[in-house]
């Protein structure tokens, strides 16, 4: 009798003991580089919620914006013994010893939104990032379908001077009205991908083309100018959304509000899941030894006043953009 | 040949004359005002409201500066009360928004003017202690989000219009008479010239270079705190990661081409608003020039550099030289 209570306790603490272990089948180190923005702390929380979904322990390690730390981080996932590491590189180089570090201990790396620039390619299992260039495209070919045959000019907001996305931004949107001559870009500046500057440089934008009658379009590096723009469009007695079309890049919440309201037309979602296709990448690796592309693109989803952007809105607010 | 031999201001208003000047040309409608919906409406209108917040700061600096001192907390000054005034627009109400967020320009103007004038750092490095971490202070107090509001009375100290002047325009130019008023109008403008000029003789002579000091930091912090408010407002949102970011070399500059020496010594309020306008004036006239923004730097190290040439006396003294050479050629 007490040999059998004794059996039966003694298998149902095993049992205990196993739940966990089934439970979160996988461990993953994921090194973040901090909170550098508010798309950055969505991703944290994206992360987070993809992991939970898959039933992933999830260890994430805020770098604080150094590379020294994200280095710490993953010897120290590499001393757990983690199933996989992801990580967010703060900067492209500098990252060969400790991924040869990994790669010696078995240990798969998968890099989220940014790419490096390593000695080798095999250093690394797949890379997990948004092709800002289509973004742009994406931007453009929406303008140049809803403009149709009508001639347009265009303003655009800049982001950084120097800043690569800023720099493929502009590419792809040019590439995708190149084919339209009805679109032309009239005036191109930078606003720092700030909503500051992009108020203010909305606001020249306005006076130089004579009062702002003869501008069709925005178009912003970011939803954050768009959002300075659109105050300047209104305080100059403009009417954004209808008398003149914004496209913008991010798709982060308060762009929403505007198009809710009727006062932004577009947005190209950067998307903040970058964790929940590189979780896939590495069960299908980990279960059928199915190596993943050098490149898991993500979706440049394009988001219009049609998509419900209150709804939207609602769900995006509490991600931390 | 008086032109060429500087008279007090007299640089800094040809120069703005210069550059006005060349803003006409570049966009020939430049000068045209109109109203809009109550408010004046127009590309001089822009360089005044986006002027103000250097303003503001060079109003404060160049106190600081008179003393011999710098402040490169401006900045992140702002991004605090800008902080601040945005998380509680919506929750209460206008007075109890600016009180809170002027009171926390107050205090760090108090801490900085702790840390130089009573345990005797070196300014640059005692505010350069607070232009790091108050942004982070910022940071926090936005949890690194742009925290927006829709409090109308905020937004109206951003947007509105006292008489069609834009509300920051107004701020701007009762700030600018409060500050003569206060520093002019009694012997204190004298007191910090002379605190400046050599604190120890001072202090022998009975100023009290410990309280002035004090003071104008603390005068500095309520200002870029104001220029805070005013920023938060004008976006009706506060942006920790960006809002005063690098302001306070604008605020530095605007006091160095109103002619005030680093030195310390002897200050122009009027002329240092005016530096701020000069680079508000190119930064605008940049804008609507449509080059590529590549250029935009270069642009204003160029006028800047012309600016600071005009108003240098021996170069000067050279052009008059060139000048004379020329002449006996001729």
């Amino acid at each position: 009798m007490i040999l059998k209570a004794l059996f039966a306790a003694s298998a149902t603490a095993a049992l205990l003991l196993a739940l966990p272990a089934s439970a979160a089948e996988l461990t993953i180190g994921f090194s973040q580089i901090g909170s550098e923005s508010g798309w950055r702390a969505a991703e944290t929380s994206v992360s987070k919620q993809e992991a939970a979904k898959r039933k992933v322990n999830l260890k994430i390690a805020d770098a604080q914006q150094k590379q020294e730390n994200q280095i710490k981080a993953i010897r120290s996932f590499i001393a757990q013994n983690v199933d996989a590491i992801f990580l967010a590189p703060v900067v492209s180089t500098g990252w060969d010893s400790v991924l040869k570090e990994a790669k010696e201990a078995k240990i798969p790396v998968v890099l989220l939104d940014r790419d490096i620039d390593p000695s080798g390619k095999d250093l690394y299992l797949t890379a997990v990032t948004s092709d800002s260039v289509h973004e742009g495209e994406v931007a453009g070919d929406w303008l140049a379908k809803t403009v149709g045959a009508k001639a347009c000019n265009i303003v655009e907001l800049q982001g950084t001077v120097g800043a690569s996305v800023a720099a493929n931004r502009k590419k792809g949107f040019d590439t995708a009205i190149a084919k339209h001559a009805n679109l032309k870009v009239v005036r191109s500046q930078t606003g720092d991908f700030t909503r500051a500057k992009g108020k203010e440089v909305m606001e020249s934008f306005i006076k130089a083309e004579g009062g702002g009658k003869s501008i069709c379009a925005v178009y912003a590096h970011n939803d954050d100018m768009m959002v300075g723009a659109i105050q300047a469009m209104k305080e100059a007695g403009l009417k954004p959304g209808k008398e003149i079309l914004t496209v913008s890049i991010d798709a982060v919440p308060d762009i929403f509000k505007a198009m809710a309201a009727g006062e932004a037309n577009a947005t190209v979602e950067l998307t903040p899941n970058m964790a929940g296709p590189a979780l896939d990448a590495i069960a299908a690796f980990k279960g059928k030894g199915t190596v993943p592309p050098k490149w898991i693109q993500t979706d440049s989803k394009l988001y219009t006043a049609a998509d419900d952007p209150q709804k939207i809105y609602d769900s995006k607010k509490g991600l931390g953009y | 040949m008086t032109a060429l031999l500087p008279r007090r201001g007299l640089a800094q208003i040809l120069a703005l004359i210069v550059i006005l000047a060349v803003d006409r040309v570049v966009s020939p409608q430049f000068f045209d005002l109109r109203l809009q919906d109550g408010r004046l409406f127009g590309s001089l209108i822009d360089v005044l409201n986006r002027g103000t917040p250097v303003a503001l700061l060079s109003l404060g600096m160049v106190l600081v500066i008179a003393t011999r001192g710098i402040d490169l907390s401006v900045g992140a000054v702002m991004a605090i009360s800008g902080a601040i005034a945005a998380s509680l627009a919506d929750t209460h109400g206008l007075p109890v928004v600016l009180a809170a967020a002027l009171g926390a320009g107050l205090i760090c103007g108090l801490w900085n003017g702790f840390l130089v004038a009573v345990l005797g750092m070196q300014p640059i490095v005692a505010t350069l202690i607070l232009m790091v971490a108050g942004r982070g202070i910022a940071q926090l107090i936005t949890e690194g989000r742009i925290v927006t509001f829709s409090s109308p009375d905020l937004v109206w100290l951003g947007n509105g219009a006292v008489l069609g002047l834009p509300v920051p325009i107004a701020i701007a130019i009762g700030m600018l008479i409060l500050t003569a008023a206060v520093v002019r109008g009694s012997a204190l403008g004298l007191l910090i010239e002379a605190t400046g000029g050599n604190a120890r003789a001072s202090e022998l002579a009975g100023v009290g270079t410990r309280a002035m000091i004090l003071a104008v930091y603390v005068w500095c912090g309520v200002c870029a705190a104001l220029a805070g408010v005013i920023a938060a407002a004008d976006i009706m949102g506060a942006d920790a990661n960006n809002a005063g970011l690098w302001l306070e070399l604008d605020a530095i500059l605007a006091v160095v081409i109103g002619g005030t020496s680093l030195f310390g010594g002897r200050f122009s309020l009027i002329l240092a608003v005016l530096g701020a306008l000069i680079i508000q004036t190119m930064n605008t006239g940049i804008l609507l020039s449509g080059y590529p923004p590549e250029f935009n730097l270069l642009v204003k190290a160029v006028v800047v550099l012309a600016v600071l040439l005009l108003q240098s006396p021996k170069f000067s003294g050279i052009a008059a030289m060139i000048a004379r050479l020329r002449g006996t050629k001729a």
